[in-house]
């Protein structure tokens, strides 16, 4: 069974498509990398898996089940992934509560939400944290509780939207260390959104290029960085090396 | 020194308008910020046609004199308007309907401002954690209540503090309608400039008081349960 | 012992019952609850309310809601039904008001005096005159400060009817409208060294605070007499028109008018109204 099996799917802001897939197939239990120039419909794409935002077109399949069909969202389906956002907004109360939100959201005991929450703070490596007020947090350290917020959901499928953009080089490797930790405990799917062609280097599995919303190439790692097949990913890699 | 002798001479009829002041203009704070915080919400989560002049009726409407909307009150409850059989004129509710006309666009507003410009970003994450429709609306009322506590504040500090409406509407009758500040008005036309001023003070410390007994209870708000 | 105990405490307490319920049984005839008085804010400014109100709600065992603004919103409220009795000074509108059918009924109750107050420097050499047009005159001619109510209360319809009498048509620097009431137009005619037209009442009740000479009286131009008028019930049904003729009643009867008599004695010296009814 694949992650997803994405057909037909457009978007249109505007009159301008910004999205246009035909066919995607994504695998489980990996990481994917999703690369791009700016505007190249990448958050997008993320959206639409979260159920975000509707697309003008398209299905989607997730695992067992229809994720979207001909408008029809399964809202169910999309409370088994999880989306960690660029710049995380932390709800103005504490590190704790902040990680409970989910949890309490689906009305689990309150043993179960203590339990589970102290986990996942300790995962993220925040449980100096724990009673602290979450919006007084430095950037990297609110993109911890971030992912522990999502990962407490224990989601099948990660959806991360440039997550270390904006951070130190220590925090996007910490960050970097709990995708890692968690995918290789868990078997959680990854698609991570990204600048940053070492990031996708270090983490991916498959890459998946996105150029004015459409995949240009998706293929292993390692081939798209050793021996691109295709000329605009060549052209995207020698350009972006510049930088 | 006369009017501190006078303010404790006259203690208890003092207590009686300072209670239906805080009564008159709690009620209407109340009542429009179940009015307003719901209408405000949905005006700063939704888009519609006519959102960009709804708004701005709102807006205009936050600088209604409050004179007007005591006398729109005044017509209605008149025994020759419409309303005129339930005989509220002069009455304290008239009061607190006039007040509600005047915070429920302050409560609006400020709601509607409060929610938008957190709105689309605290609903995503909401969603994407799992949140219901209803539960992310809520989410975003509840993290946007900083805004709305202000908001909240300043419609009572008008209600509080005006006299135009109350004035006409309630008739300013002894052991009755007479608030703070219709007394205020009262003493100076009697030519008790102390006695107002002091009256005055009374009404500042009463909301500096309530300010901050609504801001200490809003920061436990703040940690507490989603 | 019990028994024996008992009995006077219920004896005491059926005689303290009949001597609660024998005023209340001999109490004029019975009104309603309550009754809405719009009336002049002079009225209440000079305490002559605070000071018959409790009196006449004794007696009536009834409670009067005191609603004080201008003459023309007092007469507005009984046009509109909003208020059960009016009592008021402004003796063209009242008939007027009677004319229209409004009221029921309309008696004199009282009346004050007007007077011109001026600085103590007195620069149009007034004081003392008694012809109150004259006095408008040499102020006018003079050019000396007037504060004028400008508000269209009674005390400035007052006051243009002297003007028009005159055929003065007062403007210029030396004419100065307030648009405020009567003692916040005192104050401003102290602090600017001008002359106005005010009401006995409230010129007595300001008097200390703005040194304001009086400087003319006893023109018969300037009594200001008051009303007390029943809002007609026919035109609206739901009035309390008992408790309104009580208080026509009360107003214009021998008690009233001595109580009347008596406003004001105690504390400037002399009565600040005289009773008027016939
Ligand atoms: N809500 C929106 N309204 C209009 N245009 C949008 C909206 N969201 C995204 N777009 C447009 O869609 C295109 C793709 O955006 P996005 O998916 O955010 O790009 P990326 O994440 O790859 O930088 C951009 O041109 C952007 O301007
Ligand atoms: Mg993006």
């Amino acid at each position: 069974m694949n992650l997803f099996e994405i057909t037909h799917l457009t978007k249109v802001y505007r009159d301008r498509t910004v999205l246009s897939i035909d066919k995607l197939y994504l695998e489980r239990e990996r990481i994917y990398a999703v690369l791009g120039p700016n505007g190249a419909g990448k958050s997008t794409l993320l959206r639409i898996l979260n159920l975000l935002v509707e697309p003008d077109s398209g299905d989607i399949k997730f695992v067992d089940g229809q994720l979207l069909k001909q408008g029809h969202k399964s809202y169910d389906m999309a409370r088994r992934m999880c989306m960690v956002f660029q710049r995380p907004l932390m709800f103005s109360t504490s590190v704790y509560n902040n990680v409970a939100y989910g949890l309490r959201l689906r009305k689990l005991p309150h043993r179960e939400i203590e339990r589970r929450v102290s986990e996942a703070i300790d995962f993220v490596g925040m449980q100096d944290f724990i009673n602290y007020p979450a919006t007084k947090l430095s950037g990297g350290e609110m993109q911890r509780v971030a992912l522990a917020r999502a990962l407490v959901l224990r989601p099948e499928v990660l959806l991360l939207d440039e997550p270390t953009a904006n951070l130190d080089p220590h925090s996007v490797q910490v960050i970097e260390e709990i995708v890692r930790k968690h995918h290789q405990q868990f078997g959680t799917s990854v698609i991570m959104v990204t600048h940053n062609l070492f990031q996708a280097k270090r983490m991916a599995d498959e890459v998946i290029l996105l150029v004015g919303g459409e995949v240009v190439e998706k293929s292993n790692a390692e081939d798209f960085f050793n021996n691109p097949s295709n000329e605009r990913s060549k052209a995207f890699l020698d350009g972006t090396m510049v930088y | 020194m006369d009017a501190i002798q006078f303010l404790i001479q006259q203690q208890s009829e003092i207590i009686e308008i300072v209670l239906l002041s805080l009564l008159v203009s709690g009620s209407a704070t109340i009542i429009s910020a179940l009015i307003g915080i719901p209408l405000g919400a949905w005006i700063g989560l939704n888009n519609f046609v006519g959102k960009g002049l709804l708004l701005r009726i709102v807006y205009t409407l936050m600088a209604l004199p409050p004179v007007l909307a005591g006398l729109v009150v005044y017509l209605i409850l008149s025994r020759s308007g419409p309303l005129g059989e339930l005989e509220w004129l002069f009455t304290p509710s008239a009061m607190v309907i006039a007040q509600c006309l005047l915070v429920t666009p302050i409560i609006t507003g400020l709601s509607a401002a409060a929610i938008a410009s957190k709105e689309g970003i605290i609903y995503d994450h909401a969603r994407s954690l799992g949140a219901t429709r209803m539960q992310a609306v809520w989410t975003v009322i509840s993290e946007s209540r900083t805004g709305i506590i202000a908001g909240i504040m300043t419609g009572f500090g008008r209600a509080f503090a005006e006299v135009g409406a109350v004035m006409l509407v309630g008739g300013n009758i002894r052991h009755y309608t007479r608030v703070l500040t219709t007394a205020i008005i009262l003493e100076t036309r009697q030519g008790n400039f102390e006695m107002g001023v002091a009256l005055g003070v009374i009404l500042l410390i009463l909301s500096f008081i309530v300010s901050s007994i609504v801001l200490l209870n809003a920061k436990d708000f703040n940690l507490g349960e989603v | 012992m019990m028994r024996i105990n008992k009995l006077p405490l219920v004896l005491m307490l059926i005689v303290a019952l009949m001597v609660g319920l024998v005023p209340a049984t001999m109490a004029a005839e019975k009104v309603e609850s309550t009754m809405t008085l719009a009336t002049t804010t002079s009225t209440q400014d000079s305490g002559l309310l605070d000071y018959l109100i409790p009196i006449f709600e004794k007696e009536y065992k009834t409670t009067v809601k005191v609603i004080a603004v201008g003459s023309g919103q007092a007469m507005e409220m009984g046009k509109k039904g909003d208020a059960d009795v009016l009592l008021v000074h402004s003796r063209a509108a009242e008939d007027a008001f009677m004319a229209g059918k409004f009221g029921s009924v309309r008696k004199d109750v009282m009346y004050n005096q007007f007077l011109i107050v001026g600085p103590k420097s007195d620069p149009a050499k007034i004081k003392g005159m008694t012809d109150v047009k004259a006095a408008f005159k040499k102020i006018a001619t003079a050019k000396k400060k007037f504060v004028s109510r400008g508000d269209n209360s009674g005390t400035h319809t007052k006051e243009l009817s002297i003007w028009t009498a005159l055929k003065v048509t007062p403007a210029g620097r030396w004419y100065v409208e307030s648009g405020q009431g009567m003692g916040d137009t005192l104050m401003m005619a102290n602090e600017m060294n001008a002359y106005t037209l005010t009401d006995e009442a409230t010129y007595l009740s300001w008097q200390k605070k703005t040194g304001l000479k009086e400087m003319v009286r006893g023109d018969k131009l300037l009594l200001n007499p008051y009303g007390v008028i029943a809002v007609n019930p026919a035109k609206y049904p739901k009035i309390h028109n008992k408790a309104a003729m009580a208080f026509v009643e009360f107003m214009t009867g021998s008690k009233g008018q001595a109580l009347i008599g008596e406003f004001g004695k105690e504390k400037y010296g002399k009565a600040l109204f005289t009773p008027s009814a016939k």
